[in-house]
């Protein structure tokens, strides 16, 4: 398994796990040892109990402007179906803590799935998006046809997939792509400031919350709201929920351990 | 290096004097090339803190010129790959940009002064609105600007008569900062710019687009707007400097950071 970083950087804000995608002289393309160092992150900081969320980001100019050509430049079908490259992606979406994607500068290709990846998207906003695949003779292979139609519908989602024109963060924003937009200058800030508001909420019930939003996208309206009540009974036996509710009757700040 | 412009860059400032002197200044599209290019080049160095737009000779732009005008032309397509890239530079141009109207501006030369920050006009220059007398509609974004400077009604009348805008009348309309005589045009120009390229240049970006947003957003996003404005301001080198200046009871020496 990969253990030592060459492509990404770790590091720790209090509670807050910070992946930065570190390969700035080629726009932070990814490739498959990236990806593998990303989940390998993603999966430590989500064991790690000291955690509570999560932030992908990009150094330089670009979250990520899409994925290493050079790389599939040469492959076959079969080559492909056997590495199963993106097998690893799949592992994103069993991550348990909230992933945030703070985006800026060009978000393209493997840098878009990666960001509809996660499950709250920030931007700067002079970030450009697009899925330039269909212009290279391929498509998006990590969910970007699937991701980005569940999101936006399948109008919106059709225009930038089958024109792989480049769209802007208003848009972004306009589409329901993005949550918030801000000046390139205080992303970070912005970014740094909704992480540790997450962090400060109840462990247990980010990790039930963040289960139950995804399912909205898997199951029908009567299984979802199975689930979400199946979540919700579970939140009783927690100690933050008594903590929290007798709290709320003291009128006093609660004092939230994640169990 | 260019052919239908001067560019050049002095203490901190800018300049960019259209360069078709027998031709009025009249816009073609290699003129259209080289002015992007300038903007980009002024926008980018560092050393510039200060933008002035110019002509040479007797006119600042009679507009886009005549003699390339024809039956096959695609007006609306000439209008987005030539004159929108200028104006969209101009708005999100993050330094202060003057038209220092020096003789006639007309049609889309007159849009042009009109996307500047400043306008500083000779006694002797004139606004044409000429679209009306061709036909066409002012454009290359006249009709955007224009109310927000003057009102509905007199951007309507300006539009729709065509009649030409003495240097005067345009200091009564609120359509120019300043109106310059003759034997001071130049030192006059060099001073305000001098002035402007001596403030705090972050701020007056972000006061630029506030102002555009404050057309665009509703209060309460405007004020948000507002805020994040503010907090950049407040991180700069600049308002540091302000701040101690202040303190030490001396005039500030603003680096633009």
């Amino acid at each position: 398994m990969v253990n030592n970083e060459t492509m990404i950087k770790t590091a720790r804000d209090n509670a807050v796990g910070i992946i930065t995608l570190n390969r700035p002289e080629v726009l932070n393309a990814l490739n498959i040892k990236m990806v593998a160092e990303i989940v390998f992150a993603l999966e430590r900081f989500d064991r790690d109990e000291t955690v509570k969320v999560m932030v992908i980001q990009g150094a330089g100019r670009a979250f990520a402007a899409g994925a290493d050509i050079d790389e599939m430049l040469d492959k076959g079908s079969i080559d492909l179906e056997l590495h199963n490259q993106f097998t690893d992606w799949d592992r994103i979406a069993k991550i348990k803590k909230p992933i945030i994607g703070a985006l800026h500068g060009f978000v393209l290709g493997g840098g878009f799935e990666l960001a509809l990846s996660c499950d709250i998207l920030l931007a700067g906003q002079n970030t450009e998006f697009g899925f330039p695949e269909v212009g290279l003779g391929i498509m998006p292979g990590a969910g970007g046809t699937q991701r980005l139609t569940k999101l936006i519908g399948h109008q919106r989602a059709m225009k930038w997939l089958l024109t792989g024109a480049r769209f802007s963060a208003a848009e972004a924003m306009n589409c329901g792509i993005v949550s918030s937009v801000f000046p390139d200058e205080l992303l970070k800030e912005e970014t740094k400031k909704m992480a540790r508001a997450i962090a400060e909420k109840p462990a247990l019930s980010v990790r039930l919350i963040k289960e139950s939003v995804h399912k909205a996208n898997e199951l029908s309206l009567f299984e979802g709201m199975q689930q979400e009540r199946k979540n919700f009974y579970l939140l009783f036996s927690s100690e933050d929920q008594k903590e929290g509710m007798r709290a709320f009757k003291e009128r006093r700040k609660a004092d939230f351990k994640g169990r | 290096m260019f052919e239908t412009i001067f560019y050049e860059v002095r203490e901190g400032v800018a300049k960019i004097t259209l360069n078709r002197k027998d031709k009025l200044n009249a816009f073609t599209e290699s003129m259209h090339k080289e002015l992007m290019i300038a903007l980009k080049e002024a926008a980018k160095d560092q050393a510039v803190r200060c933008l002035i737009i110019t002509g040479s000779g007797k006119a600042f732009s009679a507009g886009e010129d005549l003699d390339g005008v024809t039956e096959e032309m695609d007006h609306g397509e000439v209008i987005r790959s030539r004159y929108m890239p200028i104006m969209l530079e101009l708005a999100s141009f993050k330094k202060p940009v003057i038209a220092a109207i020096n003789g006639a501006a007309a049609g889309s030369g007159f849009s042009l002064a009109l996307a500047c920050d400043f306008r500083l006009m000779h006694e002797k220059a004139k606004f044409v609105q000429a679209f009306i007398h061709v036909g066409l509609i002012p454009d290359s974004a006249n009709l955007f600007y224009l109310p927000k400077l003057i009102g509905h009604a007199r951007a309507m009348e300006l539009a729709v008569l065509g009649e030409k805008i003495t240097a005067q009348e345009a200091k009564e309309f609120g359509l120019v900062n300043r109106v310059i005589e003759d034997g001071n045009w130049e030192q006059e120009v060099a001073d305000f710019a001098a002035k402007l390229s001596n403030k705090p240049t972050k701020a007056i970006g972000l006061i630029k687009q506030l102002l555009q947003k404050s057309w665009e957003n509703d209060l309460p996003q405007f004020l948000l707007e507002e805020s994040y404005s503010q907090r950049i301001a407040g991180l700069s080198t600049d308002h540091q400097e302000g701040l101690l200046a202040f303190k030490e009871k001396r005039t500030p020496s603003f680096k633009g950071e």
